[in-house]
């Protein structure tokens, strides 16, 4: 597993396994409600559904690489009062079965929950076939789907046990690396709401997954030249925190956005296009651009796609000298 | 509810035929006045739906979600005329709502949506999915060790989908015996006959081969239909599908093999003709007199 190389100044964050807390958070959800029922295609040890498969074998079916079939089936379960857990890759998990999504649980609103693992970039050696960078905008465009991206293992915890409490489907994206930690043991994840990681008043940054830890040191960054930049984790992409978006564009002097998914349909996009029409704002973005992933080590694929530190930076610098 | 609550159970094989007769001005009707829809499918499938709603499903219809009920899904979600006329007329909802089919803010959608119509299990209408969903729900259904059986009406033109045999795949693999697929083999897809678009035979040994127990009948003949729905549910195991042929369009002679009337709605002439060739039917032969 590839540790996060720091760039100079950075917070030394602890690092967490955000797949282990899922499979864990699985296991005690599984052991208080009989009804929660998990597939897998043929990936559980790598999304961590193998940990409930051996609690309750009963309750997991491996649907094997037959991922169309998984997710329709997930819809089927679910009208039986079931809440299904469905997990594959991101790559997998969304592109492959987007009609299966939109047809068989999206539209008919079924309890399906859709965790997705090696979502991102930071897939690393696999290369493009596996680095899926448009899960978001595939998610975010369904009607009734609810969309999380959480930032680190405590934040996972706690939006899988929220998803499983709340009816109707969510698309819940998780990477494959561990992620720095920002929020403690005892986070709780409240759906629609961006917590402010750090208060400022010159700038925004709106991060999500990895890159909230790279704001958080950006925001470090910047403090030393006097700008104080505010934070945002906006793990919950659907429903968006509309309320702490408005209040950034009128107290700051704009927004970057972060995000380890393309420029086209992402955080990004979200937050443009809500501001154009509510308070229009000037809107950074770092994002993978519009192209294809590539096989690489882990940091120097951030480095090349300009999700760092560095370039959040500069981003905010850009929005004040305006 | 009573637990040997069974609509018509002592329903006569002649009365099944009064009530297709019906079900097939229904359809005929609704696409008529919908001025869109698919008349071939839905009618070629009318015996299936009028022996699943009338006689073989445990089910009641001022309890659409009762969680002791046989379920259905037209995976063939384009026979969702056929699906509603068998609805309302057992009561789910009112024969007022058949013509308003596809009609703007109206509850029939143009394929099936159980957001909105009480009594559909599933909602379908992208092809090959529906076979899928109805593993789910007999693994749901399993796991709460219910009786129930799932219902799965197929189209021969999705057997071109690769995702009908991911779910063969798993329904033999997860030995769904409460899963009973009726394959409505009519011959014909949009584009042609299934032989020329993309051929599916063999089909039986296909479904053989993924380790499904498979039946032959005639399509059109209740008491085939019938026997064959008793002897899958006496299959233990492994799940049964029910090739059923059938022919497209079955009622009305210009509809019959007709591939033009696949996904078109009548004129009024030929509406008028199809409800006067229906209306002169001769009820209670078999299916192949008609």
């Amino acid at each position: 597993m590839s540790i996060e190389k720091l760039e100079e100044g950075e917070i030394q964050f602890e690092m967490t396994d955000p797949r282990k807390a899922y499979g864990e958070t699985l296991v005690a959800l599984g052991k208080r409600n009989k009804h929660i029922v998990v597939l897998d295609a043929d990936l559980s040890s790598s999304t961590r559904t193998s940990k409930f498969a051996n609690e309750f074998p009963e309750r997991f079916f491996n649907m094997g690489i037959a991922e169309q079939n998984m997710m329709a089936t997930a819809g089927g379960l679910a009208t039986t009062g079931k809440i299904v857990f469905a997990s594959s890759f991101a790559m997998f998990a969304t592109g492959r079965v987007y009609d299966q999504i939109r047809q068989s649980i999206a539209y008919p609103e079924l309890n399906v929950k859709i965790v997705a693992t090696h979502g991102g970039i930071t897939v690393g050696g696999d290369g493009a076939s596996h680095q899926m960078l448009e899960d978001i905008a595939l998610m975010r465009v369904l009607p009734n789907m609810k969309v999380i991206v959480p930032a680190d293992a405590a934040e996972t915890a706690s939006a899988i046990k929220v998803a499983a409490e709340t009816a109707g489907p969510f698309y819940i994206r998780l990477g494959r690396t561990k992620a720095p930690r920002v929020f403690p043991e005892k986070h709780q994840f409240e759906l629609g709401k961006a917590p402010v990681l750090r208060e400022g008043d010159d700038v925004t940054i709106v991060a999500i997954g990895l890159l909230v830890s790279k704001a958080l040191n950006a925001a470090k960054s910047l403090e030393k030249e006097g700008i104080q930049a505010r934070v945002l984790n906006m793990s919950s992409l659907k429903p968006f925190d509309k309320e702490a978006l408005l209040k950034a564009a009128k107290e700051t002097n704009g927004i970057v956005t972060a995000e380890e998914h393309s420029r086209i349909g992402g955080l990004g996009s979200l937050v443009a296009s809500f501001l154009s029409e509510r308070h229009p704002t000037l809107v950074k973005l770092v994002a993978i651009p519009d192209v294809f992933g590539q096989s690489g080590e882990y940091n120097e694929l951030l480095n090349l796609y300009g999700l760092t530190t560095t370039n959040i930076v500069s981003k905010c610098k850009e929005i004040l000298k305006k | 509810m009573s637990e040997d609550y069974l609509l018509n159970r002592e329903i006569k094989i002649k009365e099944l035929e009064s009530i297709a007769l019906q079900i097939r001005k229904d359809i005929v009707k609704m696409i008529y006045l919908a001025g869109s829809g698919h008349p071939g499918g839905s009618l070629s499938a009318v015996e299936i739906y009028v022996a699943l709603y009338f006689k073989i499903m445990r089910h009641d219809p001022e309890n659409p979600k009762w969680v002791d009920r046989d379920r259905f899904v037209a995976s063939k979600g384009h026979s969702a005329p056929a699906l509603y006329a068998v609805l309302a007329r057992s009561g789910y909802f009112s024969l007022d709502e058949l013509w308003k089919l596809r009609k703007t803010g109206e509850m029939l959608q143009g394929h099936p949506c159980m957001k909105k119509v009480p009594g559909v299990d599933m909602s379908t209408g992208s092809l090959g999915q529906g076979l899928s969903a109805a593993c789910g729900i007999a693994m749901g259904l399993k796991l709460d060790r219910k009786s129930s059986y799932v219902y799965a009406l197929l189209g021969d033109g999705e057997m071109q989908s690769g995702n009908i045999w991911e779910a063969a795949a798993a329904a033999s693999h997860y030995k769904l015996d409460n899963l009973i697929a009726i394959l409505d083999r009519n011959h014909l897809q949009i584009d042609g006959s299934t032989e020329r678009v993309m051929s599916i035979e063999p089909i039986a040994f296909r479904w053989k081969s993924f380790g499904w127990h498979t039946l032959e009948i005639d399509g059109h003949n209740f008491q085939e239909i019938l026997d064959a729905v008793e002897k899958a549910k006496s299959i233990k195991g492994k799940p049964t599908v029910i090739i059923a042929h059938t022919v497209k369009g079955k009622g009305v002679s210009f509809m019959e093999g007709s591939l033009s009337f696949h996904g078109k709605a009548p004129t009024k002439e030929q509406y008028e003709q199809a409800i006067y060739e229906l209306e002169h039917r001769r009820i209670g032969g078999r299916g192949d007199e008609y």
